[in-house]
Order: structure tokens, then sequence, then C-alpha cells
């Protein structure tokens, strides 16, 4: 499903790679956290993920497409099986919340027939059938981001790429957007979410994926965050060779 | 594709950059009228040009006895001047060239000066003998003339061989000056207009910067995230160049006929038809410059 391997990434300019060869296999159906310091790469390996950035050594592949090697035009066509959601919602203020679910399709040229349709339903599925007229500034943060995560589903993709998704509300909210997450993944989408929440990672009992200056350094099934979180000095040492 | 929402993308973008919208109308408006004019001027010039060129023939006048002493020393041309004149223009060299001549005497080029300075005091004071007897040679192909001028200046008897189309030529060439000026402002309108629709689509895709942002994240084609922009362009282009095909037409209509061919009846106008080859023209470069201008601008600023 999403196949990752030896990839580096270096930003033009950066002296130090973002990302140093990192492999990761994730299988369909998956729920995987990933977790790290800020700025060891999480950001950067779900922007490889939705082909915004491009590895400048190695290989990533994800529902099949070779990400390093596919023309831009096919793309947006590989977009419309992923879908997205950030920290900060990025919801369309002059929009109702029906309309920024709706907006997905409409630029995907869906019918209005299928709109009317698909919109209400994916929201009675995150819980906002009733507030489908209210405009994002009406609404609180957990409801913002679960418009944002109703647009990045109605598309019924196959895989949910979720950045921090958390990272702005309370541990209620959160927990409540977690939920939310868990049921999507049951019904079939492979979730990856990059995360600070200690212990939202604890809590759940997923596969975690622990980056550490552009490597990984553990990856555990079934783990928490504790035993994965190494002592903040130890983050510069190479550690990958040793506990892999 | 949906229409609609294409449609919908189209009118907020115009309404948000209704003053950026009205410039590139006037400009392209401007700009195309001018470029309008600068094709009616070449019509012009091209229709007058058959029609003159065509009329227009080699004079080969021979002396008189008023004529300036360097070019005619004997006088009066003989009679001889002029058989041997007219045999040279029989002679199969000369004939190939020369569809018809006719020779015009004294008398016949006085009552032609009669004719044409009618009321004018130099009528009364000219005599026969001071008009030259003149061979009148219209060619097959006008723009061998200097067959001729080559042939008979010098001659003994020929003062001056004179194509006619030399002074139509100074006549064409200010028509045409002024028409390659109307060309040249027209350019540079042109690319004003071009770097205003190009900005304007900047400005318009930046406002719009979220839509677009989500739209790639969502995984809209890039041809759907640009068409709303390059049409934008296109209409307010449309709009800018229907006005300068009115404006053309308006120009005929009431300039050209209305006005200059009442004045000079004698002369052939453009009219309407030509009118109506030129607009459907203009307005192909409008819209073509202005999808183009929104297409380019708008790639270069998805591409950041
Ligand atoms: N567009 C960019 N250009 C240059 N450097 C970048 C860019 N994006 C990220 N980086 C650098 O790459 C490294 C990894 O950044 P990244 O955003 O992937 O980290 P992160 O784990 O998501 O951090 P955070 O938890 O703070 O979101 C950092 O050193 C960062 O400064
Ligand atoms: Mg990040």
């Amino acid at each position: 499903m999403i196949s990752i391997s030896n990839v580096t990434k270096t930003y033009k300019g950066a002296a130090k790679p973002a990302l140093d060869g990192v492999s990761l296999e994730i299988e369909k159906g998956d729920f995987v956290f990933l977790v790290g310091a800020s700025g060891s790469g999480k950001s950067s390996l779900l922007r490889l993920m939705l082909r915004e950035e491009v590895p400048s050594k190695g290989a990533v592949f994800v529902l099949g497409e070779n990400l390093v090697a596919i023309p831009s035009r096919r793309v947006p066509y590989f977009r419309r099986k992923i879908g997205v959601v950030f920290q900060d919602f990025r919801l369309l203020p002059n929009k109702t919340v029906f309309q920024n679910v709706a907006f997905t399709l409409e630029v995907l040229g869906k019918s209005s027939a299928f709109i009317s349709e698909a919109v209400p339903e994916v929201l009675n599925l995150v819980g906002l059938g009733e507030k489908a007229d209210r405009f994002p500034n009406e609404l609180s943060g957990g409801d913002q981001q679960r418009v944002a995560v109703a647009r990045a589903i109605v598309n019924k993709p196959a895989i949910l790429l979720a950045d921090e998704p958390t990272g702005n509300l309370d541990p209620a909210t959160s927990a409540g957007i977690m939920s939310l997450l868990e049921k999507i993944n049951q019904t079939g989408t492979t979730v990856v979410m990059a995360t600070h929440d200690v212990g939202t990672v604890d809590r759940l009992k997923k596969r975690v994926v622990e980056l550490a200056g552009g490597h990984i350094l553990r990856d555990d099934r079934k783990s928490g965050y504790q035993h994965a979180l190494p002592n903040t000095d130890q983050i510069e040492l190479p550690l990958q060779g040793g506990l892999e | 594709m949906r229409l609609g929402f294409v449609f919908r993308e189209i009118t907020q973008g115009l309404r948000r950059n209704i003053s950026m919208v009205v410039s590139i109308i006037l400009v392209t408006f401007l700009s195309l009228t001018f470029v309008g004019t600068a094709g009616l001027l070449q019509a012009q010039i091209g229709q007058m040009k058959t029609y003159w060129y065509d009329r227009a023939q080699v004079a080969i006048y021979l002396c008189t006895n008023t004529s300036p002493t360097d070019a005619c020393p004997q006088g009066e041309a003989s009679p001889d001047v002029k058989t041997a004149v007219e045999a040279k223009l029989h002679d199969p060299t000369l004939a190939s060239f020369v569809s018809k001549f006719y020779f015009e005497d004294h008398q016949a080029a006085y009552e032609k000066f009669q004719q044409q300075f009618k009321g004018n005091t130099v009528a009364k004071y000219v005599t026969k003998e001071q008009l030259n007897e003149t061979f009148w040679v219209k060619l097959k192909d006008p723009n061998k003339s200097a067959v001729i001028a080559e042939t008979f200046t010098g001659v003994a008897g020929v003062e001056e061989v004179r194509d006619q189309r030399s002074y139509l030529d100074q006549i064409f060439s200010i028509l045409n000056a002024a028409s390659i000026a109307a060309i040249g402002i027209a350019v540079i309108m042109l690319a004003s207009s071009v770097l205003l629709i190009s900005t304007t689509i900047r400005l318009s895709a930046f406002s719009r910067r979220r839509e677009i942002g989500i739209m790639r994240l969502v995984g809209a084609s890039n041809f759907f995230i640009q068409l709303p922009f390059i049409l934008e362009g296109v209409v307010a282009a449309t709009v800018g160049s229907l006005l300068a095909g009115v404006a053309v037409l308006g120009l005929i209509q009431f300039f050209v006929q209305g006005y200059l061919a009442q004045r000079l009846p004698l002369t052939s106008f453009v009219d309407i038809s030509d009118g109506m080859v030129i607009v459907p023209l203009l307005v192909v470069l409008g819209v073509l410059l202005a999808g183009l201008a929104s297409g380019v601008a708008i790639r270069r600023y998805l591409k950041i």
C-alpha cells in the first residue's frame, strides 16, 4: 500500500537532510502513528506520501504508483485516492460546513445529485449532521476538525494522512477526533497520523514509527509511546543500527 | 466537468477584481482599436493602390520651344522624333512590355489643361505650344517603367520620361508611415494589456490561494484549477475586443463613409465589408492574447 525505501530528502539550501535513509512499509488497513521531536521529519514523510515533495534519493510507492516517476499531470488523479487532514483545519471561511465538504466533490466534477447524497452522509458519519449550514467560525475547534476529516474522506480515499490533527485541541476533543479516525480505519481506510500527543498514542495501542533527526529510530507494532520515546539527549546519537 | 461551478468561480473572480477587470477591458479596447485602425489604413492603401496604379501611365514628354535647353537644345521636337519614338514603342523588344499607348498633341494637351485648371488664372495665359506633346504609355506590368525610362531618357527631342506612380508613391508612403505608427502604438498597448492581464490573474489567484491549495490537495486536475482564471482574462478581453470592433465599425460608418466619402466622392474608401473582415480578426487576436497571457500567468503562479 505504502512502500518507502532508502529515502533521503534534502531540502534546497538545507545542510542536513530532513529524512535520511528511511525505509517503511505500511499495509492496507494499518493505523500508524508517526512520532518524534519537532523537526524529526514527520511532516516531510507525509508530504512524500502525498507527492507534495519528491525524495532526493530512494523510492516511494503509494497505491501502486511510483511517486518518483509519476508524471505531474497524473498527480491530481493520484491525490484523489488520498485524504489529508492538517493541524490548522484549512477550511474555507466563506463557505458553510456543507459547502466546504461539497467543494471537494465539485472540483472533482461530481454531479450535484451525487453531492447532495454523499455530503450529508459523511457529515452524519463525523457527527455534524445538524451543523451543515454553519460557517467555520461558528464551530468549535473539534467540530472544525471534523469538517476537515469529512472533507478528506468524502471521496472515499484508500489512505488518510493526518498531520497533527489533534495538535490544536484539548484532550477530550482530541479523544473524539481519535475515535472518529479509528472508525474510519475500521472501514478499511489506511490511516497514517503524525502526532506529539503522548496520551493518545499510548491509549490506542497502534503501530508507532518514531523518527529522530530524519532516521527511523523505532518501528513498534502494538507499542505505546513511552517505550518508543528515547531520552532527549540520545536523539542526536546514531542509534538506528543499534536498535533495529 | 461542472460548468456551473466554473461559471461561479469566474463571476466571483471578476467581481472581486472589478477595477482590474475594467482596466483590462479598457486597455484591450484601446489597443485593439488601434490595431483595427491600422488594418483599415492598410486596406485603404491597398484599395487606392489597385485603383490608381491601374490607371497610372508612363509619360514620354517631347520637347517644346519653352523646354529647358539642357534637356532640349534643339527646341520643339521634330516630326521625325515622333515617328522614331512610335517606332521604338512598336519594336518587339519594347512592345512586349507595353499594353497600349497613345499620342497627345498640343491641341489635346491644351484642352485637357483647360479642363483641369478651369477657372484658374494660369488657364488664361498658357498657350498650346508651351504644353508638351506626350506619348502616354500603359504598361502590362506597371513595375517595369524603368524600361521606358532607360530607352527614352536622353534621346534627342525627349524632354523627360515620368512614371505617374512616382507621384502616387509619395502619397502612399505618407499613408504607410501613418499606419506603421498606428501599428507601433498598438503593439506597445497590446504588450501593456498582456502584462496587465497577467498581473490581474496573479492577483486573482493570490486572493483565492486557499481555494487553490485545497483544490490541489483533493486532486483537482490542473486544467480545472486553471480554467476559471484563464476564462476570467478571456472574458474581460473579449468584452474589450468587442468594444474595439464596435469602434472600428463606427469609424468606418460615420467617419470614412459618412464624412470622407462625402467630401471626396471620386476616391473609393474602405466600407463595412472591409470592417467585417477586420473585426473578427481583432476579436480572435484579443481572445488569443488574453488566453495566452492568463494561461502563462496562472501556470507560473501555481508552479511556485
Ligand atoms: N519546505 C522546507 N524547506 C526547507 N526545510 C524544510 C522544509 N520543510 C521542513 N524542513 C526542515 O526539515 C526538517 C524536518 O521537518 P518536518 O517539518 O518534516 O518535521 P516535523 O517532524 O514535522 O516537525 P514538527 O513536529 O515540528 O511538525 C526540519 O529541520 C525542517 O526545518
Ligand atoms: Mg510537522
